[in-house]
């Protein structure tokens, strides 16, 4: 009886539901095969066995004393590496967003920005696009080229990347929040640093600083896989870990990872609760 | 004492917690830097400048043969067809586990839902480049690497935003079905979906625009895309192919940037 009656009220839209699962289907099957998805492949003898080997040996994960300090050590490097690219991140983002941020324009306020100041912010947001859109890995095999291998070269490529992404985030901030006060001491003949001192940041330096405890997170996360291009941290050992087969090893540093990043996450909660 | 002075109000109270906080982070900041020891000397030196000039040069003259250009378009379709598929995966199984890890009435069991968000944790801190290097011994250099890499990291990510969409969606549709003598299933596919469905989508897309970012990186470490034709000609200082390959990811991080911010301002203006 149930069923019947459900049968009745059949999908009114099932025409529409049909079509558009076929034309995504037509669409997804390009993509299919261009990354070769074989899952098959997966489950060949082969590939099952070395897995499963792989796989079995993550038990008992790798658990000297020696082997965890180093684990320990290497942790540390990684939250290093991070919390010194984002310092040198945030030395370098502060003057690109002073010189960018429309909101200290003086010629704005009368209209039209002047033609030079309009051509400075421009040149300063396309080199902080660049910056950003060169991914912190691609940077970090070219700094591994030019300093050596090394947590310098991971530094240096999350510095620059968040530089680009810090410089933004902070024009947004500081563009959308209330500009009366700043807009108010620039006409009453204040410089540009004291109105951004005296009323931009205070005005933002929640948003700010909450944004940027973020992107400290989002940089543990980026240090502990530069290691991967020999750029030092936890990604390197692990690298070095899986190249030997050893699961062992790599299961106790996969562990290491997911405690930092809950870690990570947690710390960065609590933070931006204080602050915010 | 002036009488201005007198009207002024009092001090507000000390917080001792801002100053700690600043303490704590210059303490931090100088042991990260010491533990790191950039070598400052090194980086400005002379030798350091000339091959950052020598690797900028060579970037400067791209190579531009057809058969190249041919290959590296090959590469890019293949870096938006691993984030597409990855993505799309993501979103399918994240939906499936957000089912079980989202705390709404009328379950059958809570049983699972510690379980599946302690999967979902672990699927999500760990990095998609990682996942890549661990699949490789399964799966074998390629894209599909990657594009099974994209899926589980992004799994865990879409499972948990998932589940508080699913959580936060109103449950009087779904219940009214459901005292009707609906089943479950549909109850859900006909009253919770359709309202949670924009908010699902809005995150799938954000997720797909950070995919793209990632996949073009992923090839690295042996995962497919553009990464891998950087990672072989870089290490066999092919500087002219580096730098095509270099601009075409960037060209292809940037694009998408702008598209995405193009397409939240159209969505919300």
């Amino acid at each position: 009886m149930a069923t019947a009656s459900l049968d009745i009220h059949r999908d009114p839209a099932w025409r529409g539901r049909v079509f558009w699962m076929l034309a995504a289907a037509a669409l997804l099957a390009p993509a299919l095969v261009a990354v070769e998805f074989k899952l098959w492949l997966l489950f060949a003898p082969d590939n099952l066995r070395i897995t499963l080997r792989f796989l079995g040996d993550f038990l008992p994960p790798a658990m000297s004393g020696e082997f965890l300090a180093m684990v320990a050590r290497e942790t540390w490097r990684t939250v290093a590496i991070a919390s010194a690219a984002m310092v040198l991140a945030l030395v370098l983002a502060l003057p690109l967003t002073l010189l960018s941020c429309a909101a200290l324009s003086v010629s704005a306020l009368r209209g039209r920005m002047h033609p030079l100041a309009w051509a400075v912010r421009q040149t300063v947001r396309a080199l902080l696009v660049v910056l950003r859109s060169v991914p912190e890995l691609v940077w970090a095999l070219v700094f591994v080229r030019v300093v050596g291998l090394g947590p310098s070269a991971g530094v240096l490529a999350i510095a620059l990347t968040y530089t680009g992404m810090l410089g933004k985030i902070y024009g947004e901030i500081l563009e959308s929040g209330d500009l009366h006060p700043t807009r108010t001491l620039l006409r009453n003949g204040s410089g540009r640093l004291q109105a951004f001192l005296y009323a931009l940041l205070p005005g933002n330096s929640r948003e700010l600083t909450s944004y940027t405890v973020y992107r400290w997170e989002c940089a543990i996360r980026s240090s502990a896989v530069l290691g991967f291009v020999g750029a030092g941290g936890l990604g390197q050992q692990l690298d070095a870990s899986m190249k030997m087969f050893n699961g062992g090893e790599v299961a106790t540093i996969l562990m290491a990872f997911v405690l930092l990043v809950a870690l990570a996450d947690a710390v960065s909660a609590q933070l931006r609760k204080v602050i915010g | 004492m002036s009488a201005s002075h007198a009207a002024l109000p009092p001090r507000p109270p000390r917080r001792w917690s801002v100053p700690l906080l600043l303490l704590g982070m210059l303490v931090l900041a100088a042991a990260s830097f010491i533990e790191v020891g950039v070598d400052w000397r090194r980086l400005m030196s002379a030798d350091a400048a000339q091959r950052m000039g020598r690797f900028l040069g060579e970037m400067a003259r791209p190579a531009v043969e057809p058969a190249f250009l041919a290959r590296l378009g090959v590469a890019t379709l293949e870096t938006l067809a691993m984030s597409a598929v990855g993505t799309l995966l993501a979103a399918f199984f994240g939906l499936l586990l957000a089912l079980p890890a989202s705390r709404v009435p009328g379950q059958l069991s809570q049983l699972w839902r510690v379980p599946t968000r302690w999967l979902l944790n672990v699927l999500r801190s760990i990095p998609e480049l990682v996942w890549a290097a661990l699949l490789l011994i399964s799966a074998g250099l390629g894209p599909l690497a990657g594009t099974l890499a994209l899926a589980l990291h992004t799994t865990g990510v879409l499972g948990r935003l998932f589940a508080e969409v699913i959580e936060n969606a109103p449950d009087g549709p779904a219940f009214a079905l459901r005292v009707q003598g609906v089943p479950r299933g549909r109850a859900f596919v006909y009253s919770t979906l359709p309202q949670a469905l924009p908010q699902l989508l809005s995150y799938t897309l954000y997720r797909w625009e950070n995919n793209i970012r990632a996949a073009a990186v992923l090839g690295v470490v042996g995962g497919g895309g553009l990464g891998q034709m950087l990672s072989f000609h870089m290490g066999l200082f092919h500087m002219r192919e580096t730098g095509s390959i270099l601009l075409a990811t960037i060209t292809l991080v940037a694009l998408v940037d702008l598209l995405s911010t193009m397409a939240r301002r159209i969505l919300n203006p």
